[in-house]
Parts: structure tokens; sequence; C-alpha cells
């Protein structure tokens, strides 16, 4: 062996080279028991978890934020250590040298440090903003002078919205583990190696950019080093124990946040890869049972500690504080092995140690043929926790193989070996209202979009429609790209993520992803113009401003495929015209639906839809219905939301689902296996995604009046976790109104 | 054949085991005071559908059904009133091996379709609205001699059968009537579960919709304490 450190390990290729997933596939012990064997939080561990929660009381004391390092533009070595009780944490490393202090990124934009600073009462300090106003151009910036007039319009207009270009892409997961398995020296050799491959008699364009990437790439890890070193450990050479290997994996994560605000900064798979370390610690009498949840669990209380600075606006779009520390758990192997260890039940036993929290944001990805003690161990801990969301593995296996990791909501990525290029979303309720208005907006009257005939009769026709509709999916869907050709752009060049890439092979796979919000609606506008009649209301400037329905027509959410199919139409119209555009890097157009918590902002920015939909009104998350229109029950809609097709939108389909404990079943045991009956339902409908929560309506209204006796009430929203009492209060009011299901009984 | 439907829930989880598609009945001649689905009783109303038609639909859920040991309920309003629908769908439901149950307060006299129908039910949840024939009039407006001869046949017959109680603190409350209760159910030899349903008045709404007096307007629902005491003497 080449490392002392692999010692007990199987051969594999992975010795010679870097790969993960070799590793595990050669060294890890599926585990298909229940949650039996788990053991409680330890003293120590309690202790900690208590200092924690004072903290947030702190913060949230504080108007959510404790503390801002305004000094210092954050790097991966910038800050000393830091420590919460130097006596009890069994893994170290904050981002600054303070818990919940929070560093400013200014590659980004420095406007927006500014005024998210102002935002808390504190100011950057001169010498950096001397520094990014007068001698250091930010992605930022680069963004705003090559922005076209049409982008630009279609930006402020909220056609397009929630775009990062003014806050880092994030969407890019580092393989963390790779740091535990080789050491830091070994990921250097190699990056060195790729280097000199990337030498050919003809310099390209796109070769200088690697080369310099691969360097940057390099000088990151060195850096790592050192930030590593300040806390006292050296991590050039492979971690030797599971506590290692935890720490190690957790400097690679911490090296990222360090270096990059991203919008989602993900984990990416690592439960069953440490169960490796665990399983060699336990076997050889080095750990019990009690020390490795102890581990575990105080990995997971710095990854439930990560904080990014952020303005009010980014709040409003993703509401809560989010950091989206997306772990992967489950999943099964190609060769039919489960890959759930001891490991996976470990990590979702945090819910149960340390209480509920949106963070990290456990994703279990789920397979009919999961082992009964794990699926069930889910489906209760869902019940009691609504923490966790559900992928399906047995869909995204065929695309990504067995070692992907999901992140932010519903990305998924074969973890270092593919990034996305993250493009938020466009309006397509905002869409068809230019369909019908040739371009103008519907609320402030301006054209927007190139000049285009509008819709003139008084009632709205389908053929017409969408016709027109199509024509405007076109320039949409052109500018999009062309939007995000420049973020993307100029995020490499201003804010390139150097670690994580770091992390990744040499040649990666790019994803350029966009995504849709208002698909019910516009579904259920198209079905109202075929099943109803739906008359125009105009303004005497002739704007339509209002729409009149006369009689009834099914509604998206109700397994009805008169209008479910329109719904799969206009998903796979919209992907065929984003693969129609080029691409930045040559990136592969993937689409999700999901709007994480903007379908309030998205909704105040939309005005009356021919669905009958209000003015401002709220759209359906992700892919729900419109609330309140699913009327069939749970399965129902379960089946709608599993027709569209993952095909055409390879970014994810979010569908986030509310039930009330009594209307799951009766007793305990009968809720916990109607639960999992409910996912392998769903998921052998090839269905993507599902956000499962449960509770009774009056639970969050009573949080909502009285925050303090629910710090740590967790709520799935559109591909994430949420602190409830963290929701603006319109978004409180929207998760209450949403569909809960309930049966009257 | 044509039936008439109130409505449909695909995530039934209380009417019977697993998970199961439920299909509201339209129309129902008793007249409870609590009952919360008023607007199931008009005979004349609801929508039509075919059992071809259902079956397509109750189809897209089989496999929630299979993996939880569910099936399909037909519930009501009173689905003994069409009975011979009912017959058609359930026939239907067992040749695809589907399970399938009855929700149904008995309250009509056995007559050959409903004795065919019989054959083709898996189980019945049968409501006993209230064991004393006087206070049933008072509650339902009917007797409960229908109620009761029904669970009598479906005893002789060994359908499975799973009894259930609402419970209306001072209309279906009191300890005597929960002893009677006790003792008839003891006598039946099919029983596999008793149940207490709390009443409720989430229902409540829909009789002011309809514009009708709802009776048990200063009626609470009864208190854990009361449930509890209710379960001691049917021993659940």
């Amino acid at each position: 062996m080449k490392f002392e450190q692999w010692k007990n390990f199987n051969s594999g290729s992975w010795e010679n080279e870097i790969n993960v997933r070799d590793f595990i596939q050669k060294n890890y012990t599926p585990y298909e028991g229940d949650s039996s064997f788990l053991s409680d939080a330890t003293e120590r561990t309690k202790k900690l978890w208590d200092e924690v929660l004072d903290l947030y009381k702190k913060e949230r004391d504080a108007g959510g934020v404790l503390d801002i390092s305004e000094d210092i533009a954050s790097t991966i070595s910038s800050h000393d250590a830091g420590y919460l009780d130097k006596e009890l944490e069994q893994i170290v490393g904050f981002q600054t040298d303070k818990p919940l202090k929070r560093a400013i990124m200014p590659n980004g934009g420095i406007r927006i440090v500014e005024k998210s600073c102002s935002a808390y009462g504190r100011k950057v300090s001169d010498k950096i903003e001397d520094i990014y106003h007068n001698y250091r151009r930010t992605h930022n910036d680069g963004v705003f002078m090559a922005y076209t007039p049409e982008i630009r319009a279609a930006r402020s207009s909220h056609l397009i919205t929630g775009l990062p270009d003014g806050y880092g892409r994030g969407r890019i997961i580092g393989d963390y583990r790779r740091v535990a398995l080789y050491g830091v020296d070994f990921l250097i050799e190699e990056k060195k190696k790729d280097f000199d491959n990337l030498a050919f008699n003809n310099i390209t364009e796109e070769l200088i950019k690697e080369r310099e990437e691969h360097q940057d790439q390099i000088l990151a890890l060195q850096e790592l080093k050192v930030m590593a070193q300040k806390y006292g450990f050296d991590i050039s050479k492979p971690a030797s124990n599971a506590k290692e290997a935890v720490q190690w994996t957790y400097f690679g994560y911490l090296g990222a946040i360090k270096e990059q605000n991203g919008a989602a900064m993900s984990l990416g798979r690592t439960a069953t890869f440490l169960d490796i370390y665990f399983e060699r610690d336990l076997k050889s009498g080095l750990l019990t049972e009690k020390e490795a949840q102890e581990i575990m669990d105080h990995f997971v209380m710095k990854l439930r500690m990560v904080r990014f600075l952020r303005t009010p606006e980014y709040d409003e779009l993703f509401s809560g504080d989010p950091v989206w520390v997306t772990e992967s758990i489950g999943g099964m192997g190609i060769d039919g092995r489960t890959l759930v260890t001891k490991n996976s039940f470990r990590i979702l036993h945090t819910l149960e140690t340390l209480g509920p929290a949106p963070e990290p944001n456990l994703t279990v990805l789920w397979s009919t043929r999961l082992p009964k003690g794990f699926k069930d161990y889910c489906s209760k801990l869902s019940i009691n926790t609504s923490s966790i969301q559900y992928e399906n593995d047995d869909l995204m296996r065929d695309y990504w193989g067995d070692d992907y990791g999901i992140a932010c909501c519903v990305s998924a990525m074969r973890i270092g070996k593919q990034m996305q290029f993250f493009g938020a979303r466009a309006n397509l309720a905002k869409t068809l209202l230019y369909a019908i208005n040739g371009g103008r907006d519907e609320k402030s009257g301006k054209q927007i979009t190139d000049k285009m005939l509008p819709i003139t009769s008084e009632y709205l026709d389908y053929d017409e429609v969408w016709e027109k509709f199509d024509k405007m999916c076109d320039w949409v869907a052109r500018v999009y790209i062309n939007a995000l050709n420049i973020i993307h752009y100029m995020h490499d060049k201003y804010c390139y993520e150097k670690l994580e890439m770091a992390l990744h092979d040499k040649d990666i796979l790019r994803t350029m992803a966009c995504g849709i919000a208002g698909l019910s609606i516009v579904a259920d506008s198209f079905s109202a113009m075929k099943y109803a009649k739906v008359k125009v209301i105009r303004d005497d400037t002739g704007l339509a401003i209002d729409y009149k329905i006369e009689g009834d027509f099914p509604k998206y959410g109700n397994d009805d495929d008169r209008v479910d199919q329109i719904a799969v139409e206009i998903v796979k119209m919209f992907m065929n015209k984003l693969k129609k555009q080029p691409t930045y890097r040559n990136a592969k157009q993937t689409m999700s639906i999901l709007t994480i918590t903007s379908n309030v902002v998205y909704g105040k920015a939309t005005g009356n839809t021919p669905d009958g939909r209000e003015d401002g009104a709220p759209f359906g998350p992700g892919a729900n219905p419109i609330h309140g229109r699913d009327t069939h029950g749970a399965l129902a809609v379960l089946n709608t939301i599993s027709k569209l097709p993952y095909k055409h939108a390879e970014d994810g389909i979010s569908y986030t689902f509310a039930i009330v404990p009594k209307a799951l079943g009766k007793d305990e045991k009968s809720r916990i296996s109607n639960l999992t009956a409910l996912l392998d339902g769903y998921f052998a409908r090839f269905s993507h995604h599902i956000n499962v929560n449960v509770f009774d309506r009056k639970l969050l209204e009573d949080a909502m009046e009285h925050p303090e006796k629910y710090p740590q009430l967790t709520i799935r929203v559109s591909g994430y976790a949420v602190n409830f009492t963290k929701l603006t209060r319109e978004q409180q009011l929207d998760v209450i109104n949403r569909t809960i299901h309930e049966t009257i009984r | 054949m044509n039936g008439k439907i109130h409505s449909i829930e695909t995530f039934g989880t209380v009417d019977g085991p697993g998970i199961r598609f439920v299909i509201f009945m339209q129309g129902c001649t008793l007249k409870c005071k609590y009952c919360h689905n008023r607007d199931t009783w008009n005979l004349h109303s609801g929508t039509t559908r075919t059992v071809p038609e259902l079956i397509k639909e109750i189809l897209n859920y089989k496999s929630y059904m299979d993996n939880s040991g569910g099936g399909v309920t037909v519930s009501g309003g009173e689905p003994l009133l069409q009975a011979e629908f009912v017959t058609e769908l359930f026939k239907e439901l067992k040749n695809l091996g589907i399970h399938t149950a009855l929700d149904t307060a008995g309250s009509l006299p056995i007559s050959q379709q409903i004795k065919e129908l019989l054959k083709y039910t898996d189980l019945v949840i049968l409501d006993i609205k209230h064991i004393d024939e006087k206070k049933a009039i008072h509650l339902t407006g009917f007797s409960n001699k229908n109620n009761l001869d029904f669970a009598r046949y479906l005893s002789n017959l060994k359908i499975p059968v799973w009894i259930r109680q609402v419970l209306i603190p001072k209309y279906t409350d009191d300890k005597f009537d929960l002893q009677k209760l006790k003792k008839f159910i003891d006598s039946l030899e099919n029983v596999e579960k008793v149940e207490i349903l709390p009443y409720h008045d989430l229902g409540k709404f829909k009789w002011k919709e309809l514009g009708d007096v709802y009776e048990l307007e200063n009626v609470s629902p009864p208190t854990e304490e009361d449930i509890k005491k209710a379960k001691l003497i049917l021993e659940i």
C-alpha cells in the first residue's frame, strides 16, 4: 500500500489514481438491519449542542446576524482558527475566527457585500472598499458591463429572476472525500500531472483558461493545508482513522465555504464513504458506537453552523438563511447492493440526538429496493421532524451512476466529475401573459420583448395562444441563455471556485441548469381555454389585464390527463428551445421545475393569469399545483407530478407535500407503513423528488404567534428545509395556506 | 351502468387497512344529526361515473395499494342505496385482485342485491348508529333494526367487520348503552376491530351552506377522558 493510513483496506485502482467510488465499492459494508443499534447523544454532545442553541438565540436576538468579519476578504486561509468550546468539540473549524461570525467574499460583488453589511448596521473596511472599487473588478461588475438591453429588461420585469449575477452561483460539489482518502499532497501531485497534460501544439483560449484554472486549483490545495495547520492538523497525508476522516472531509468543505458564498454549497455523498472508516475502527476496537455517533453529531453541528452574509433581497427569494449543505444518503449500487450503511442511519439520527434542523439538507436517495429497516426509519423521522427530502435513486442511477450527489435541492451530479452553471429560472406564467400582450408587461404596460402581435379576440383561443406562447418562449429561451452565458463567463473570470474545482477531475461535464416557474399556472390556463371559455378584459390601451372564466375545466394536480399532458408538453417545448441555444463552454442545457421559496416573489410580480389566479397570488412551489386546486387527495397529485418527464427536466422536478399526522394513519405503526408505501408507490412511477411534511396547521399558526416556543421547528419548502420561524410572514402564510392533506373523519 | 359519486379520496388511510382509494357515493336516507358529510344526502346530485371509468382510475393507484396492503373502500352517503353499481365495481376489483371494503350503516333491509354485493366484499366497516332503538330514531330519524340485522347477517356469513361507534357526548356516551353495545358486539363472530370515532364538528359548515340547522351546535367533541372511558367499556 502506498500509505500506511490505508491499512486493512481492500486494494483497487483507487490506490493508484483518484477514484473514490472504486474505494467505496471495494470497501463498504452494506447494512440491511434496522435502527436499534443507534446510540443516544453523549453528555459532551448535549452540552455542546446547548451552547449552539444559546448562540442561535443570540443570533436571533441580534436580528439574524450575530457578527460580521468586515475587515477581511475571506479566502481559504484568511482567518485564524475559531472554536465554540475547544474542550468539547470533536470536530473543529469555522468559516471565521468565531462561530456564526459571517465572512465577506467581495469577489462575487462588492456592492452586495456593502449592502449586506449596512442592512445589519455594519460597514466594510475602507481598505477593502478601496481595493474592490478601484483595483479589482468583481463578478457582479463584470456581468453588468456585458449585459444587453434585452437581458436587463427581462430581468427588471421579473420575466427572468434569481439570476446569480449578484451572488455566488454555487451548486458545485467538491469531492471533499478526496481530502480524507488521499491527503492533499497526493491531490496536488495529480493536479500537476493533469496540468502537464494541458499542453498542446496549439494553445487555444479554452486551453489557456484551463491551464490558469489548474494553477489556481493547486494554489487552493496548498492553501487548504495552511488552513488545517491553523487548527493543528497536517492534512497533507490521508486520514488514518474515522475521526480524522470526518475532520479531513469537513476541512475540504470548510475551505470551499470560506472561499465561496455560493447560492447552494452542498456536501455531496459522504456518509457511506465515512462508514468505511467507522467500520474499520469499530472492528479494531478503536471506537464504540457511542463515540461514532458523537463524531457524526459534532460534524453535523458544524454543518448546522455554516453561515453566509446575504442581502435582504436574497432572503426574500431564498428565505430562512439556507445554505443547502445537501448530503445525499442511501441509494443502491449498480451491482445491486444497497449503499445504505450504519453511517447512513447515524447521520439521519442527528435529527434525534440534536433535534430537527433544516441543515444539513438531508436527502435520501430512495429506491424501492432499499432495506425495509432503512425505509421505515426514514418514514419515522419524516413523521417526527419534517426534515428529510427524498429523490428517486432508481431513476437517477440510470443517468448518473451510483456515486452522484444532489447539489442544492434537486440537481444531481456525478461527484467530482460534473458541475453546473446555475441558472435560476424563467417565469413561464409571465411569458404566457407576454404572449397574449405581444411582449408588453401586464403590470407596467411597457414593451419588454421584441414587439409581437398581441391577441385581440374577446375569448382566448387555445391554438392561437399556444402558437404565440411558443414564439414568446423562443425569445425568452434565447435571452435567458444569453444572460447565463455572460454570468458564467464572468463568474469563471472573477470568482472561480478554485478549491471546489480542485476536488474535481480534469475533464468534467458542465451543465447549463435553467429552470422554470409557474408550470401549473400555464397548464391550467391552457386547460381553461380548451375546456371552458376565457374572456379577456383589457384596459383602454388594449392591454389584457384580467380574465373571466366561464365554465369549469380540469385542473393540474388531480391525475387528469386532459390537463396534465398539457403540462408535459410545456416542459418538453421549453426544454427543446433551451437546447437550441449555444452555451458558454459548451455546457449541456438542462432544466429544473423548482422555485425554492421564490414562488411568493414570482407571484407578487405577476398579474392576473387566465387560469383565474389573481394578481400577486403566490405560484405553486416547484411542480406543485396552485394551492387548493388539487381536490382528489394526496395520491392524485403524486400521479400528476410523476407524469412530468425527468428526461426533459434533468435538473430536477420538485414537489412539496404536506399532510396532517392523522391523515397518514391511526397510529405510529400504520403511519410509518403508509408513508413508506406512499414513497415506494410514488417513486415506482419514475417521479423525481418529494419533500415530506407531516404537521398540523394549528401547530404552524401557533408558531407564527409564538416563535420563541419553536426554535427548532423545521419544515420542508421547495427543495430545502427551513426553520419555520425564520420565514417572512408572507412566506409563513403561504405555507399555511397550501394544501395540507387531511381527511375529515 | 352508472353510479352517482359524491367525491373521491385517493389517499385514504383510516377506512380499512393500508392505503385506500375511497369512493364516496352520493345519497343517504338517514338523517344523522352529527353527519359530517351532509352534502352527500341528496339522492339526485353527484357526478355520474361508470364502472370501467372508475376501474381505470383506480388502477393508477394500484402500486400504492399493493405496497401498503390497501385497496378500495366504498363509503358515502349510503353505498347500499347503489348496491347494484357497487356490486359491479367490486366484482371487477376482485378480478383484479384488489381488496374491497364497504363502509356502511347497513340501513336498508337485506335484499337479494345486497346479498350479491356481499359476495365480493372483503371487509365491512359498519357504523352502529345507536344500540338503543329509541335513541337511534332520535339521532338518525330511523330505527336501528336494519342496522343490527345487517350486523348479524354479516356474522352468519363470517364476513370480516370493523365496528364503529361515533362517540357524541350526551348522545352516544351513556355507560349503559355502551355496555349494551359491547354485549351485542360480543354476540357477533366476525368482528376484527372495534373503533371509537370521536365526534367532531368539522362538517358543520356544510349544513350551513345548505341552509340547514345544525342541532348539535352546542355539543363539544369528547375529551380524551371521555374517549378513554368508552374504550374501557368496549375493551379496546
